[in-house]
């Protein structure tokens, strides 16, 4: 059932739909920072399921929330607690006031023209 | 770590955003999706579902990897009027945005253009010729829109790769305008 399904992402978080500490946009970039998988027992298996996904690469928060189909919020809350336990690292996105440089546009129309 | 960067796709219900997303993304389609809970249903017509604490809401989304370092992110905004509260985190922070119009209903398209000019989002038009039917002129649609001049306005099919890729090109060429303009003018801003 539908409601069924949206019920439980929250009871991974608690019933919390924010983290009280930090804040993630839509593309935070969040990168596991070990390399190797280590078996942490008090955590959710949604959060070891985000620390598999961020091992090798970076992830933007909606990309993992699409991977492992759950909320956009839910996957900021247990990001928010995977930063608490310092078992990740984040790159957040360029804020709206840091207006992007001519030089990293440019480079975004380069690469695009010669990959698609 | 890399920059992540992202494009935004608007437009109406219907109008082409899966399918340009998936067009040009290296990934397959994924979508991703947030959760409407109690506080943001009050504002919403979820008439008789009554009792339903959370309903969700899907966003078309893609990559393109530009480099190891430089990742751009696609995301196609939730069609319906009534999810429009997600706008703001979707546009902060934008390299850019296309919004995707249909000569049939060009009127689902007012309400994103008039988004992203208040918020200084820089933004290209893209007219889906659906089955290649080129039915008005750029210009016509510029009118229709009362769209800025500097605003391109591409005709363009969005099952074609090439044609996708052009419609990102030109919302970029407007952000990189602008941010010509900002580097030889800073204290205007």
């Amino acid at each position: 059932m539908e409601t069924g399904r949206h019920l439980r992402p929250y009871a991974i978080t608690g019933g919390r739909t924010r983290h009280s500490r930090h804040t993630f946009a839509l593309i935070s970039l969040i990168v596991a920072r070990s390399e190797h998988r280590t078996e942490d027992g008090h955590l959710e298996p949604e959060a070891q399921q985000i620390l598999e996904l961020c091992r090798a690469r970076a992830v933007a928060i909606a990309e993992i929330a699409a991977q492992l189909d759950l909320p956009v919020s839910v996957v900021k809350v247990l990001c928010g607690d995977l930063l608490n336990d310092s078992l990740i690292l984040v790159q957040a996105p360029p804020g709206p006031e840091d207006q992007p440089d001519l030089e990293l546009i440019e480079r975004v129309i380069r690469g695009l023209r010669s990959r698609l | 770590m890399p920059v992540a960067l992202k494009i935004v796709i608007a437009g109406g219900f219907g109008v082409g955003k899966t399918t340009l997303v998936n067009c040009v993304s290296e990934i397959p389609p994924l979508q991703t999706e947030e959760s409407m809970t109690a506080r943001s249903l009050g504002v919403d017509d979820l008439t008789g579902i009554e009792g339903k604490t959370s309903t969700t809401v899907a966003m078309d989304f893609g990559r393109i990897t530009i480099a190891p370092e430089l990742v751009l992110y696609l995301f196609g905004t939730p069609g319906q009027d009534r999810f429009w509260f997600m706008w703001d985190d979707l546009a902060t922070g934008a390299l850019a945005a296309v919004v995707l119009a249909d000569t049939r209903r060009l009127e689902t398209s007012f309400a994103s253009i008039d988004f992203f000019e208040s918020r200084d989002v820089p933004f290209a038009v893209a007219v889906n010729c659906f089955d290649g039917h080129r039915d008005c002129t750029s210009e016509q649609v510029r009118t229709a829109l009362d769209l800025d001049p500097t605003t391109p306005v591409v005709l363009c099919d969005v099952r074609q790769r090439a044609s996708s890729k052009e419609v990102l090109l030109a919302a970029l060429e407007v952000a990189r305008v602008q941010a010509a303009h900002r580097m030889a003018a800073p204290s205007s801003r």
